[in-house]
């Protein structure tokens, strides 16, 4: 019997799906380009990259797995304190500092997962949001451990490899950062388009059936989370490293809610959406900011409410939209 | 006894301001986390009628309270409604933009300061008993508190009204088989909802204090009142605004340390053990 439908299962356009396209190449050549184009906005440059990468573990658990979270900034802020701990208490190889920064974000993921697990839509973002605060009434308490309000200081990271010192352009930290979330990139590419990955489209989109194809949907939803968090902790301790700073801001709600309008903005459940989002959001952050500081906040509101009652399917949407509209571009 | 009695004033102030979040979110099943916002509208409208019209505080209530109903009306109609068959997350990141909004257009109108407000002589001041100090103005919040918990709880279990909300709520498409105007119950509810947390917020200056940043602070709150309490149940809203409001007042006095800890704790284990809320009803979805 199973060789039968076995037999009958062309695996070929699942293939195709997961090879490198060119458009994707080229997508990767920008980061170089802006690096010459725009070499005194370097801090900003960095800071996209890091935000693409958080967007990129949400993306993972919400955009894959259809998992909602109002708190997933409790593991990126986790993955911070990890890395600037470590940095303070001696240990300041930034390659150690993000892998430390991954395994304790990854277990507070696992550890939590299970919370998430249980109930509603509801019930999840209540569950998220209530981690998250808690976590952000930890840190702003210990002071002892990290500097409360006033944040952690004085982390001091060592050249990475011992070959490359973090230099005051920030070149460096633009190149390591953008470096990192490649890697990581290809990896979470590899994932989304594993049977793993299938898997978890198929919980997304019919959590009934996906137990009578034989998918153990709990397992799956606990890996994926772990994952999301751990990515979100690497993100975090990068953030660490090219700031030298942990300020208690990394564990606060707006900075869930922003990275859920950055996902959506940039279309959820597609790799690309939450990279292009981060670009167009921080873009945008910077230069209304610029124009006006007080009043980002409004923009960013009306521009979430207007996402989501015209926009749902974000930028992503609206490229494939054109792609099918355009002649010859139809597959 | 003045830690519960402080307790009990403060609990019935968070169920003044959530009863409107658990009729919009419990009844209607709209994650609204902009509710906030309305408490806010409430108190900044209650701030202006008080200190540069100089309407004297109780007559400025019912004013506040229909000022949120006719915003809320307003936003419902033009917003909220086209999004009531739509996702949770949906409707999350949608109420989320508007409390940004709402953040930015009271810094622009008031600036980042707290907000000032004089009560009137008849309800400041304190008298005490043997053991307990009465602070006039929470013994104000706790009968204006039971009062509208009774009417509510009245009004849904026992009205025209409620038995329409319920069924419209439950099956939209059956109950407007049956000739109820599905539409307008829900703008009603809603302008309820809103008017609720209007008066909340003005209720809750004195106490909670008032700047631009107060959606995002309290939002918190009400979400885990509602949450503990389970939804579309004033009782359960009640009984969980009584628990969090003893406990934040208690742990802040006895331990300061932990701070808001304790009330997260509460509700994180609360919804591992019962995801439904202490008092909710299987979900009707």
């Amino acid at each position: 019997m199973t060789t039968t439908t076995l037999a009958g299962f062309d695996p070929a356009p699942l293939q195709r799906q997961a090879r490198w396209q060119h458009a994707e190449y080229a997508f990767w050549l920008l980061p170089a380009a802006a690096y010459f184009a725009f070499g005194d906005q370097l801090a900003l440059l960095s800071q996209i990259a890091i935000t693409a990468l958080f967007a990129l573990s949400l993306d993972l658990i919400l955009g894959y797995a259809g998992i909602v979270s109002l708190g997933h900034a409790a593991f990126f802020g986790m993955g911070a304190y990890t890395a600037g701990l470590m940095a303070t208490h001696g240990w300041n190889e930034p390659l150690a500092g993000l892998a430390g920064a991954a395994v304790i974000a990854a277990l507070a993921g696992f550890v939590t997962s299970f919370l998430v697990l249980r109930g509603s839509d509801l019930t999840r973002l209540m569950v998220t949001l209530g981690v998250a605060l808690m976590l952000f009434e930890l840190a702003n308490k210990l002071t002892s451990i990290t500097g409360g309000v006033d944040g952690l200081q004085g982390i001091e990271m060592k050249p990475i490899l011992g070959q490359f010192a973090f230099d005051l352009y920030g070149k460096t930290a633009f190149i390591y950062a953008t470096l990192v979330l490649f890697v990581l990139f290809w990896l979470a590419r590899r994932i989304v388009h594993s049977p793993f990955g299938l898997g978890l489209r198929g919980i997304h989109l019919n959590m009934a059936r996906m137990p009578a194809l034989g998918t153990p949907v709990n397992a799956r939803l606990v890996g994926i989370y772990t994952v999301g968090a751990a990515y979100a902790g690497i993100a975090g301790a990068l953030l660490t490293q090219t700031t030298q700073f942990v300020s208690i801001d990394v564990l606060s709600f707006p900075r869930s809610a922003e990275l859920l309008l950055i996902l959506v903005l940039g279309g959820t459940g597609s790799l690309y959406g939450a990279l292009i989002g981060t670009v167009v959001f921080m873009t945008a952050h910077h230069l209304l900011s610029g124009i006006n500081p007080q009043y980002w906040q409004f923009w960013l509101g009306a521009l979430l409410v207007l996402v989501v009652l015209f926009a749902r399917d974000g930028v992503m949407g609206g490229l494939r939209a054109l792609a099918r509209r355009l002649p010859g571009a139809a597959k | 006894m003045t830690v519960i009695f402080d307790g009990i004033a403060s609990g019935l102030l968070l169920f003044l301001i959530s009863v409107g979040l658990s009729v919009t979110l419990g009844l209607m099943n709209f994650v609204n986390l902009a509710h906030g916002s309305f408490a806010m509208l409430g108190g900044y409208v209650c701030v202006v009628l008080l200190n540069r019209l100089g309407v004297p505080f109780l007559a400025a209530l019912p004013i506040v309270a229909i000022v949120s109903a006719l915003v809320g009306v307003a936003l419902e109609r033009t917003l909220y409604r086209r999004l009531y068959g739509a996702s949770d997350l949906d409707q999350v990141l949608f109420s989320i933009g508007l409390v940004f909004m709402s953040i930015s257009i009271a810094h622009y109108f008031f600036g980042a300061q707290q907000q000032p407000l004089q009560l009137p002589a008849m309800l400041s001041g304190q008298f005490n008993l043997p053991g307990l100090d009465v602070g006039v103005y929470r013994l104000f919040l706790i009968v204006i508190g039971l009062a509208i918990a009774v009417g509510l709880q009245w009004m849904i279990a026992g009205t025209r009204f409620g038995a329409q909300l319920r069924a419209a709520v439950d099956n939209p498409r059956t109950a407007r088989g049956l000739g109820i105007d599905v539409d307008r119950v829900f703008v009603l509810t809603f302008a309820l909802g809103s008017a609720l947390a209007g008066l909340g917020g003005a209720l809750g200056v004195e106490m909670l204090g008032l700047d631009p940043e107060f959606p995002v602070k309290y939002i918190v709150y009400f979400l885990i009142v509602v949450a503990v309490g389970g939804s579309g149940n004033i009782k359960g809203s009640l009984y969980a605004s009584l628990i969090i409001g003893i406990c934040d007042v208690a742990g802040k006095y006895y331990i300061p340390q932990v701070g808001a800890f304790v009330i997260y704790a509460v509700m994180v284990v609360t919804l591992i053990f019962r995801p439904q809320g202490l008092f909710g009803r299987t979900a009707a979805k």
